[in-house]
């Protein structure tokens, strides 16, 4: 298998409070990878460092065998890394499709110049745009929501939005901080069939979520974090299995 | 969700068929400078300097309706470009360039002005943004006041008058054009001029709008996290706003010095920043016919109120107990909050659209 | 070193008014995260307020004392003060927590418009003379330095204030509230802490000292008018951000370093620029620092306390 992204010791304080400390995980080309463990134990955290949202303290990322830019999140993203929110962040005052065609921002050029004199390539890379963006809106499931503002969807379908916004981008891989929070029943199977066509077209996923299920069903490898520190790594079975993270979940070392 | 974020429902009657909307307005554009003359000149002098704020509105909305970057001091490009014209042309240094030197000049260094201004500070966070480039209007005020010595270039509080007019192919638009026997007033050839402006304005506007710039500017006013996590180059493309922005500022200012013949610090005080702003406000912030509607409203509010409120308070009172100017500002400041906390969407709320499709299901 | 010793004194009586009016800035930051743009006009209303009172008082019963005068126009003039600042909250920002970040601001704007026009209506455009309640007469300490007791009587007054702030906010179990409400409201809420009621109590207080910078204000300059609150206002915002907006020791030394760094820099910008400029410019001083600071330094003197709201 061939490596994609690999975190090398990765360290993150805040103030005196180590919220990462010398994290290693390596993610391959074409799985699902979820990221577990109990509340604060800094998957978020990990997410944020990782997609340039917070400045690194120590370690580094490598993707496709070249070092990760920090703190830059729009540099992250031009070397295939698109992320989704917790508490999902959509451009509110804009059409499905116009998030969309918003995300595919990168990988398109139009300059001031050809935009303001509609040059023939200006025109058609955002005819181009646009049916991309479609059929990205269709992929996920949403096409037919296309015309309506972000705001007004339903919270299943923004948490599709979203991730269409994210595919948008190209990416090779699509980090996903609990998509499923929030979710019912029927919302989290339909995510879950999402996530595998994602993953069966090619696209690494890193997946954060809480529901234990979900996780052990979707992911072909599993990282367990906990008090900033990687406890486990393996399939979801070894991981089941593994004392530290039965003591971790089952509350050994914690108050409640 | 707040409830300052719905629009309120239009009555149906308001929404006719775009068909006959469009050559509604293109007509009533035309005409009005005609319906304008016949209650007198001043009307379309009126209409004339509507044109200029529209221009300035259309320009202030691209900062803050589509980028969301409130700018307080946006009255500094309009000052720029007003500036350059009458340094250029006029008696002042006895320079005299044509139009088509100047005012791309001028728009020049305002957009410079901009990018100095957003350079620096475009990594603020909104609400100091504001200030600071309030405080950037006032610090071009205060030098457009001082600078007459040691050594006079603004020549101070007394501005500089006698400018050149604009003339375009040696047509002087400062004076009445005789065409075979017809009197047409130089300010209905300034109100052509400055339409002609308006409408490439909003052509531009538009094709940037609805454009991966346009989307961008929008991700980042919603959420700014958000746009940088799908790739976008925040203080890049806010730079852009900005200096763009500036662009059409300094342009309706050197139209202004052109046709006012005239500049002096005053014009470019803080309060007509705000009242930029509230035309956007009033009209709808992003949506480029509410800032019209907005801007257009604002400037005949002064001439309304002195022909229509005195008398009315002489009836009512028998003496005039506020002022036109006071009025004025009472009917701003009042419209900006009660804007903001009843119909943040403004008048004309209409989604502005930064994709070409129409709506499928609407 | 005489010239240096007036125009710390100076710098420290104007300063010391900044520091008055940017406790209110940094307060209501500090707990909603906005700048209320109009709280410079408190500082007018305070003014015009006290000289009213003043004025009526003195027709009515002539030959008080000018202290009575001076203790009967505040009494008026920061109640009035914090009445206008509580409706200001009330029914311009309250609807507005949550809204899109631009709404407030702009709401912000516009009642600091909306208080000039008022008072323009109620006071007229033109200056009015700000009676001398407390002595003018120079005092000359040393050769060269004059003092008034009026510019003592301000620095005291002004520093006595920011004690009693200080006590208050960290001594009592308003001060206490406020500082919970600051780091979070929902969080705060639960606690059993009324948050409407603390942000209204910040806007009271704010407004109150405000009312007496004000008075203080248009006593050393003698002149009250109804667009006096802009520029002051404008500059103790420069110097809460100065200082850490949101920490209210920072907006104090923010405010005292602002007075003297434009005391400093009129009394010595002609020479620093070869003549090109003069003290005219004066006003560009608080506006340079707010820009510099801004970029170099954005968490002020003493850091900013307000926690990343994102």
């Amino acid at each position: 298998m061939i490596t994609l992204l690999e975190s090398r010791a990765v360290n993150k304080r805040f103030g005196g409070l180590k919220a990462l400390t010398d994290v290693s995980l390596t993610i391959r080309k074409g799985e699902v990878y979820g990221l577990i463990g109990p509340n604060g134990a800094g998957k978020t955290t990990f997410f944020n460092v990782l997609t340039g949202a917070y400045a690194i303290d120590g370690g580094e990322f490598v993707m496709n065998g070249a070092e990760l830019p920090a703190a830059t999140p729009h540099l992250v993203v031009q070397h295939g890394i698109a992320r989704t929110f917790q508490n999902i962040r959509l451009f509110r005052e804009l059409t499905a499709l116009e998030n969309v065609m918003a995300g595919h921002h990168i990988r398109s050029s139009a300059g001031v110049w050809g935009i303001l004199t509609q040059s023939r390539a200006a025109r058609e890379e955002e005819r181009l745009m646009q049916e991309r963006a479609l059929e990205i809106l269709d992929y996920v499931g949403i096409g037919r929501h296309a015309d309506t503002v972000a705001r007004n969807l339903s919270y299943g379908d923004q948490r599709r939005l979203e991730i269409a916004r994210a595919l948008a981008t190209e990416p090779q891989l699509l980090a996903l901080d609990e998509p499923a929070a929030g979710m019912n029943a029927t919302e989290t199977v339909g995510l879950r069939t999402l996530v595998e066509t994602i993953r069966g077209d090619g696209i690494t996923v890193l997946l954060i979520e809480h529901d234990v299920k979900l996780i052990m069903g979707l992911c072909d490898r599993v990282a367990v974090l906990d008090f900033g520190k990687k406890i486990a790594e393996g399939t979801p079975a070894e991981v089941q299995r593994d004392p530290d993270v039965i003591r971790a979940y089952l509350g050994g070392h914690r108050a409640h | 969700m707040t409830t300052t974020s719905s629009a309120l429902p239009l009555p149906a009657s308001f929404a006719f068929d775009r068909r006959v909307q469009r050559p509604l307005v293109i007509l009533l554009a035309l005409a009005a400078p005609l319906i304008a003359l016949a209650m007198g000149k001043s009307w379309v002098r009126v209409l004339d300097f509507a044109l200029l704020y529209v221009l300035l509105a259309i320009g202030l909305n691209l900062v803050v309706g589509f980028a969301g970057l409130l700018d307080l001091g946006y009255i500094a490009f309009y000052a720029v470009g007003a500036y350059t014209w009458a340094f250029l042309a006029s008696p002042h240094f006895g320079i005299h360039l044509p139009f088509w030197i100047v005012l791309p000049l001028g728009a020049a260094f305002a957009a410079l002005a901009g990018i100095a201004l957003g350079f620096p500070t475009l990594r603020l966070r909104g609400d100091y943004l504001a200030i600071v480039t309030l405080g950037f209007g006032e610090i071009i005020r205060i030098f457009m006041n001082n600078l007459n010595q040691p050594i006079n270039i603004t020549n101070g509080p007394q501005g500089i008058d006698s400018i050149d007019p604009l003339t375009i192919a040696g047509l002087d638009l400062s004076r009445d054009l005789d065409l075979f026997g017809f009197q047409i007033s130089s300010l209905l050839l300034y109100y052509y001029a400055f339409l002609a402006c308006v409408v490439f304005a909003i052509i531009l506007v538009r094709r940037l709008q609805i454009s991966r710039i346009g989307r961008a500017w929008a991700a980042i006013r919603d959420d700014e996290l958000a746009a940088k996590a799908i790739g976008i180059d925040t203080r890049m493309m806010k730079l852009l706003a900005f200096a763009l922005g500036a662009t059409f500022g300094g342009v309706s200012g050197g139209l202004f010095a052109a046709f006012q013949g005239f500049v002096s610090p005053e014009s470019f005080s803080l309060m007509e920043s705000i009242v930029v702003l509230t035309m956007i406000v009033l009209g709808g912030m992003g949506n480029l016919a509410g800032v019209i509607v907005g801007a257009i409203m604002l400037t005949a509010l002064p001439e309304l109120l002195r022909h229509f409120a005195v008398p009315m308070q002489m009836a009512l009172f028998g003496k005039t107990l506020l002022d036109p100017e006071v009025l004025r500002m009472l009917l701003l400041s009042l419209a900006m909050i009660v804007m903001m906390l009843v119909r943040p969407a403004g008048l004309l709320p209409a989604r502005t659209r930064y994709a070409h499709r129409d709506r499928r299901n609407a | 070193m005489e010239t240096f010793l007036q125009q710390t004194l100076n710098g420290l009586v104007s300063g010391s008014i900044y520091a008055l009016v940017a406790l209110g800035y940094t307060m209501v930051y500090g707990i909603l995260g906005l700048i209320n743009f109009a709280h410079g006009e408190l500082v007018m209303i305070g003014a015009l307020v006290a000289l009213q009172t003043v004025t009526l008082l003195n027709a009515a019963v002539p030959g008080l004392h000018p202290v009575i005068l001076l203790l009967a126009g505040v009494a008026v003039a920061v109640p009035v003060c914090m009445a206008v600042g509580y409706l200001i909250e009330r029914i311009g920002y309250r609807r507005l927590r949550n809204a899109p970040r631009l709404a407030p601001l702009i709401t912000a704007i516009g009642v600091s418009f909306l208080l000039q026009t008022l008072a323009m209506i109620i006071w007229g455009r033109e200056f009015h003379v700000f009676p001398q309640l407390v002595s003018t007469t120079p005092m000359q300490p040393m050769d060269g330095v004059v003092v008034s007791p009026l510019q003592i009587f301000t620095i005291v007054v002004a520093f006595a204030l920011m004690g009693g702030l200080m006590l208050l906010v960290n001594k009592s179990r308003l001060g206490r509230a406020m500082r919970a409400t600051a780091e979070n409201h929902r969080v705060a809420g639960l606690m059993g802490i009324n948050a409407n009621g603390v942000i209204a109590a910040t806007f009271i207080i704010g407004s109150g000292l405000a009312a007496l910078a004000g008075v203080l204000f248009a006593s050393n300059y003698a002149i009250a008018h109804y667009a006096m609150g802009f520029t002051p206002g404008l500059k103790a915002f420069t110097a809460a951000v100065l200082g850490g907006i949101g920490n209210l020791p920072g907006a104090m030394v923010g405010g005292l370093v602002l007075g003297l760094v434009e005391s400093f820099g009129a009394g010595y910008i002609e020479h620093l620029t070869f003549g090109f400029l003069n003290s005219s410019y004066q006003d560009i001083f608080a506006f340079m620092i707010l820009g510099a600071v801004l970029i170099f330094r954005p968490s002020g003197l003493l850091g900013e306390r307000v926690a990343d709201r994102a």
